[in-house]
């Protein structure tokens, strides 16, 4: 689904430039459920920029579902966005003005749905992510998990090939974290690939696979004891 | 091209930033406003200036005599200075080319009595070309024509009023009066809205020679210099007839009171020039308040755009085209200064409509009002402006990656 090799990355700091990522490679298969772990600076969030086409590489390859990713224009890129990928942010990015299940029916818009269609949709994924009720809120009314169950439902409604999700738990206490663990679980268990970035232990420990980020290079990539009790 | 989803996309940003639709609203609607009063304005004061010079025949120049005030050639001040038929006839035959209406005046007051009703009034000997210098217009029977003056016919033209006065309801036409002792047949009534002259009547001038005096005296000399001749060659066509006529009746080239003139042409440039002024004032004002207008526009985009930065952002992650980014904003901003531009438009008008004509007294405006070319002309302004001031930040914000917009706040 997803194959880097050999990935740089530097970002330009006044003369200087910071070389973020040092030659990533990675292979993430159909279905999988990784996750990558590192300290602040250690090219994580890059590492997830890159592959959610929001960032480009310097050198290297991606091939997003086999196909290489190179050159791409904002509107390619939008295109493969709202095709592959779907995106969970930690600090939700839902947009202030738009109910939840206006929120969760824009990428269908973006892909060229009509309404009606989207609107039906939008409420079968929150129902869900078990928020159906909260339909016609708007973000500011809602909890913080509620939020983020919202931000998964736009992120799974254009029935992505991959679910990136950037420190989803971040800002959601424990409790509520887990249920977001679980719903990312269940997401997964139905076949999903899922992409998470976190720095926490208790959360990548519930992922199959452990992808430890350090100054830009791999220093870990072994499965969780998660995944072995299956 | 119409695309509902869009536009309901853009309804929902508006109805739900309605502060900020509001304020970019407020700046172009106040603009246009400000515009279109201006220039409501400024044609108002155009529209009574034209009017207050329109009612005669614009191109009117009139010779009258009175006493010298400087000796010249041996003759004495104080001499009175008498205007005759042949003066008349010489001006008339010597510049005929520039001549287009022309007609002789004597002045007189005099009782018209019918039955029982008399009263004074202003009775006018006249040629027949004076109907048009002064532009009347009969609404019963005819004005003087040749033959009146030829047959020296005892035939009156008289004012509405003096026919209210004497005749009241009663048909007037056909009717004989008696003026200062003869009878006169009434061939005409005319109408003159807004002058005194609805109480005057018109004789012809022979007719008036051979009555009182038996001479070939006249007061006044009315001409009507031929329409295309231009406001300069009007006015130096004017010069050369005074000239020849102080040469004629020895008159001092200074002496104004001996022999007045008065050239419609000179009164015309005049107006001319304070109009062409008063429009560049207000053209200059007017365009200075657009442009303000603009730049606020512009301005507030650029903050909106700012503001929304994050939002293009995760639209863009959720697979936005820049194109998709840059149309909605146009189409938004388009909207708000075309519908705002009308309001402001629309407001401007009904005021000018609503202020008609209660200020024409006081200061001198008369039926305020646009013309539909400036209308559409601002109106194509606007949405012009609202396409720039929409498009250059919205592509601005669109070219942003999607990372930074995501990361902005």
């Amino acid at each position: 689904m997803i194959r880097i090799e050999k990935l740089h990355k530097s970002y330009p700091i006044g003369k200087d430039s910071l070389h973020v990522l040092k030659g990533i490679d990675l292979h993430i298969k159909e279905g999988e459920f990784v996750s990558i772990m590192g300290s602040s600076g250690s090219g994580k969030s890059t590492l997830l920029n890159i592959v959610g086409l929001l960032d480009t590489h310097d050198k290297g390859a991606y091939y997003l579902n086999g196909q290489l990713i190179q050159g791409l224009n904002e509107k390619k890129a939008a295109i493969l966005r709202n095709k592959f990928l779907g995106f969970v942010f930690q600090s939700f990015n839902l947009i202030s003005y738009k109910t939840a299940l206006e929120n969760v029916a824009l990428p269908l818009y973006y892909k060229g749905m009509n309404r009606k269609e989207r609107l039906i949709i939008a409420l079968d994924y929150l129902d869900k992510v078990g928020i159906k009720d909260w339909a016609n809120h708007l973000p500011n009314e809602l909890s913080g998990g509620q939020k983020q169950r919202v931000a998964i439902a736009r992120a799974l409604v254009t029935n992505p090939k991959v679910v990136l999700a950037d420190e989803p738990t971040g800002a959601l206490d424990s409790t509520t974290t887990d249920s977001v663990m679980d719903l990312l679980k269940d997401i997964n268990n139905e076949g999903m690939t899922v992409f998470v970035i976190t720095h926490e232990e208790e959360v990548a420990n519930q992922t199959k696979r452990i992808v430890r980020l350090k100054d830009g290079v791999i220093i870990s990539d072994e499965p969780t004891i998660a995944s072995k009790n299956l | 091209m119409f695309d509902l989803d869009r536009w309901r996309e853009i309804f929902q940003s508006i109805n739900k930033n309605r502060l900020r639709s509001v304020m970019s609203g407020f700046t172009v609607a106040f603009a246009i406003l400000l515009f279109t009063l201006l220039f409501g304005i400024a044609s108002g004061l155009g529209n009574f200036f034209k009017e207050a010079f329109a009612d005669d025949a614009k191109n009117l120049l009139f010779f009258r005599a009175g006493r010298t005030t400087k000796p010249y050639k041996g003759l004495q001040t104080g001499r009175k200075v008498q205007l005759k038929n042949t003066d008349y006839n010489y001006v008339t035959e010597e510049y005929t080319d520039n001549i287009q209406y022309k007609t002789a005046k004597i002045n007189k007051n005099l009782i018209i009595k019918y039955e029982n009703e008399a009263s004074n009034y202003g009775v006018k000997a006249v040629h027949p070309d004076y109907q048009f210098l002064e532009k009347i217009i009969l609404y019963e029977g005819r004005f003087l024509n040749e033959r009146d003056l030829k047959l020296k016919s005892k035939v009156i033209v008289i004012g509405r009023l003096i026919k209210k006065d004497l005749f009241g309801e009663k048909l007037a036409l056909g009717k004989r009066v008696n003026v200062n002792g003869s009878s006169f047949l009434i061939i005409g009534i005319f109408s003159d809205e807004n002058t005194d002259r609805e109480s005057e009547a018109y004789i012809p001038l022979t007719t008036n020679q051979m009555m009182y005096g038996s001479n070939d005296f006249i007061d006044q000399i009315n001409l009507g210099y031929n329409p295309k001749l231009s406001t300069d060659a009007a006015i130096a066509f004017g010069k050369k007839v005074e000239r020849d006529m102080r040469k004629k009746l020895n008159i001092h080239p200074d002496d104004q009171s001996a022999l007045s003139v008065r050239n419609m042409a000179e009164a015309n440039k005049f107006v001319g020039i304070i109009m062409l002024a008063l429009y560049l004032i207000i053209a200059f004002i007017g365009s200075g308040t657009l442009i303000a207008g603009i730049i606020g526009i512009s301005n507030i985009m650029i903050f909106v755009i700012k503001e929304r930065t994050k939002e293009f952002g995760i639209r863009k992650a959720l697979g936005a085209k820049p194109s998709s980014i840059v149309g909605m904003v146009v189409q938004e901003s388009v909207l708000i200064t075309t519908l705002s531009g009308y309001l402001g438009l629309s407001l401007g008008t009904y005021i000018l409509s609503f202020i008609g004509n209660s200020l024409e007294e006081k200061y001198f405006i008369k039926d305020p009002s646009v013309s539909p070319t400036i209308v559409i002309g601002a109106t194509i302004l606007l949405i012009i402006s609202g396409l720039i001031a929409g498009y250059i930040p919205a592509k601005r914000a669109a070219s942003i990656k999607p990372i930074e917009a995501l990361r902005a706040d």
